[in-house]
């Protein structure tokens, strides 16, 4: 499996539990000039912004450090663009990051971070 | 009360400008957007920190932090505004703008004070200045607890101590206020100086008339012994003194309990005090040593080692009995009214003079030791003397002198000689006024001519003489400086050399 298989199962996974969770998963990989977003949704009456980040090993650190403070303030452009798009202004976001670590073929540990960041 | 998602307060607080509390309004707007959080105003790197501890006590306290835009204002903006005294008023203003507490409770009130993030208040410095700049404007106080008790002593405040965050709402009932009092740390006693008379006398002197005071004399001969028994003698701060002293201590962060309490500032720096030290600097401003030791003692161990560049920054203040720091920011001026005692060895080897012990130094290193002094700051010393070591036998027979009480009643009373003739302090005395003050016979007059010629007094000579002398004549209740009260005075002149 490579590198991107793997992020986009691990996407899949992150989807699939927000769902899950209650949550209605309005965009996956929504792109625009800032950059990408792995995950928009909608919790309740916030909208949310998810960064997913899957790691096979600790080696290159855990999957939550890797949202740098860069990392973070490409995602809150990308969150500027979208809700200018979509017209919802006025509505509360929220940046979440779920970590997910593969322990088996089917099987992993999922983590997520709710408002894992603020600006 | 559920948390809104949006909306507008308006916090009062103060920030320190020198030992003033400038007025400064916290306004925060908590908005839809993107999740951030925002201090605007010129807050230096402590202000900016206080975002992390007012979300994590926030929180600690029970309390909701919105996942919104929260943009804090400090205004006026061109102030800089220092220091983490703005973490209460910033949560105080989101608490009240997501509606948490009611805006009532923040109208016609003031908060300062620094939050932890478990969501106490603590103490910062200068907790006095912002007391009293409350009660220049009508506003009650939101603050720590640690400074209840020193804000109880300013009259008309109403001050509201704090607990935490949590102790905004509820129950706010005071607790009995902690009795921080040490037991009055014992003032040292002059009766434990054994011999002596002169130099007791010439404290006595002193600490009537306000005048500087430099003891030289070999070490080990008691000269820093006797200097700290000055303040013991000088009579307790009146309520105004009280107030300017303990500001100054407050700002420094320091325990101003003891000055509220009426005991003298006595403050002895080491001699590898820095100018900024000794006459008040940094960013921003701090006061130094003259200003704590405001309307006290500054006491300067082993003068001549001081830095001549410190030492000639202490002519201004004792001119003014106030230090003005210019920086790019703006002025700042702390108070510094304070009688100088120096120490000295009379040589680098310190026995120049001794009866048994021989000096090993040359005249031209004494000669350049004492010039490290300098001229400007020795004329602005009235009482010098020479403190010789004891006769062994009084220390072994502990021979014991007056105590502190008696000569502070005696210099009580001089002072109020001095006041029903219209003076504060002698040691400032000069020209006209002096001559008037003096209200000397012409046979008395005669007196201080002749000794001026046999002592080849200068102008400057002679006025530090009748300082001295109107001082030795308040002491004896005299209403008129006679010819014993001058005879007196030459006696504390130092032989200029």
């Amino acid at each position: 499996m490579d590198r991107n298989e793997m992020a986009r199962r691990g996407e899949d996974a992150a989807a699939a539990y927000l769902e899950r969770t209650g949550m209605t998963v309005v965009e996956r990989n929504w792109r625009c000039t800032s950059g990408e977003a792995d995950i928009i949704g909608l919790d309740a009456d916030e909208l949310v912004i998810v960064e997913v980040k899957t790691r096979r090993s600790l080696n290159a650190g855990t999957a939550e450090e890797a949202v740098s403070e860069n990392k973070q303030r490409r995602l809150a452009r990308v969150a500027r663009h979208y809700v200018a798009k979509a017209g919802l202004d006025t509505c509360p976001v929220r940046f979440d990051v779920i970590a997910i670590y593969p322990i088996a073929e089917d099987r992993a540990v999922l983590r997520h971070h709710r408002a894992a960041f603020t600006l | 009360m559920k948390a809104s998602l949006t909306g507008q307060a308006c916090v009062g607080t103060s920030t320190l400008v020198g030992t003033q509390a400038v007025p400064v309004e916290v306004q925060i707007d908590v908005a839809c957007g993107l999740p951030a959080f925002t201090i605007v105003g010129l807050g230096d790197a402590a202000v900016l920190e206080a975002r992390e501890r007012v979300r994590a006590a926030i929180r600690a306290s029970g309390y909701t932090f919105p996942n919104a835009r929260v943009v804090v204002n400090l205004a006026p903006g061109p102030l800089r505004k220092h220091g983490t005294g703005f973490d209460l008023p910033i949560a105080l203003a989101l608490l009240v703008a997501t509606g948490q507490i009611p805006a009532e409770l923040m109208e016609q009130h003031r908060a300062v004070g620094e939050v932890a993030l478990d969501g106490s208040v603590r103490c910062v410095p200068g907790m006095l200045a912002h007391g009293l700049a409350s009660v220049a404007d009508g506003h009650a106080l939101f603050g720590p607890c640690q400074a209840a008790d020193a804000l109880r002593t300013l009259g008309g405040l109403r001050y509201r101590p704090l607990e935490s965050l949590r102790s905004i709402l509820g129950d706010r009932t005071e607790k009995a206020p902690q009795n921080r009092h040490k037991p009055a740390f014992p003032e040292p006693d002059l009766s434990d100086v054994a011999g002596h008379t002169l130099a007791k006398r010439a404290l006595e002197i002193a600490a009537a008339g306000g005048h500087n005071l430099l003891l030289s004399g070999p070490p080990g001969s008691g000269k820093t012994m006797l200097a700290r028994r000055l303040p013991g003698i000088l009579p307790p701060l009146d309520d105004e003194e009280r107030v300017e002293s303990a500001v100054v201590h407050s700002v420094a962060g320091l325990d101003e309990l003891p000055i509220l309490s009426g005991s003298r500032p006595f403050r002895a720096p080491h001699h590898s005090a820095s100018i900024a030290g000794l006459v008040g600097g940094g960013a921003p401003p701090r006061p130094g040593e003259v200003s704590l030791a405001h309307n006290g003692v500054l006491f300067l161990d082993e003068l001549p080692e001081f830095g001549p560049s410190s030492l000639q920054t202490l002519r201004q203040p004792m001119e003014d009995g106030r230090i003005v720091l210019v920086r790019a920011e703006g002025r700042v001026s702390f108070p510094a009214r304070f009688s100088l005692v120096g120490a000295a060895n009379p040589c680098p080897c310190g026995y120049l003079g001794d009866p048994v012990r021989h000096c090993t130094c040359t005249h031209a290193v004494v000669t350049r030791y004492r010039n490290r002094v300098g001229g400007p700051l020795m004329d602005r010393i009235d009482l010098a003397l020479d403190v010789e070591r004891i006769e062994p036998e009084l220390i072994v027979r502990m021979a014991t002198g007056e105590d502190s009480s008696s000569v502070a009643a005696r210099v009580r009373q001089a002072l109020e000689v001095a006041s029903a003739q219209g003076r504060s302090r002698n040691a400032v005395l000069s020209g006209a006024a002096l001559i008037d003050a003096c209200r000397m016979s012409p046979g008395v007059a005669d007196v201080v001519s002749m000794l001026a010629r046999s002592c080849h007094l200068s102008g400057r000579g002679v006025t530090r003489l009748l300082r001295v002398a109107r001082t030795i004549a308040d002491l004896d209740q005299a209403s008129a400086v006679q010819k014993h009260h001058v005879i007196e005075a030459v006696s504390y002149r130092k032989q200029e050399s």
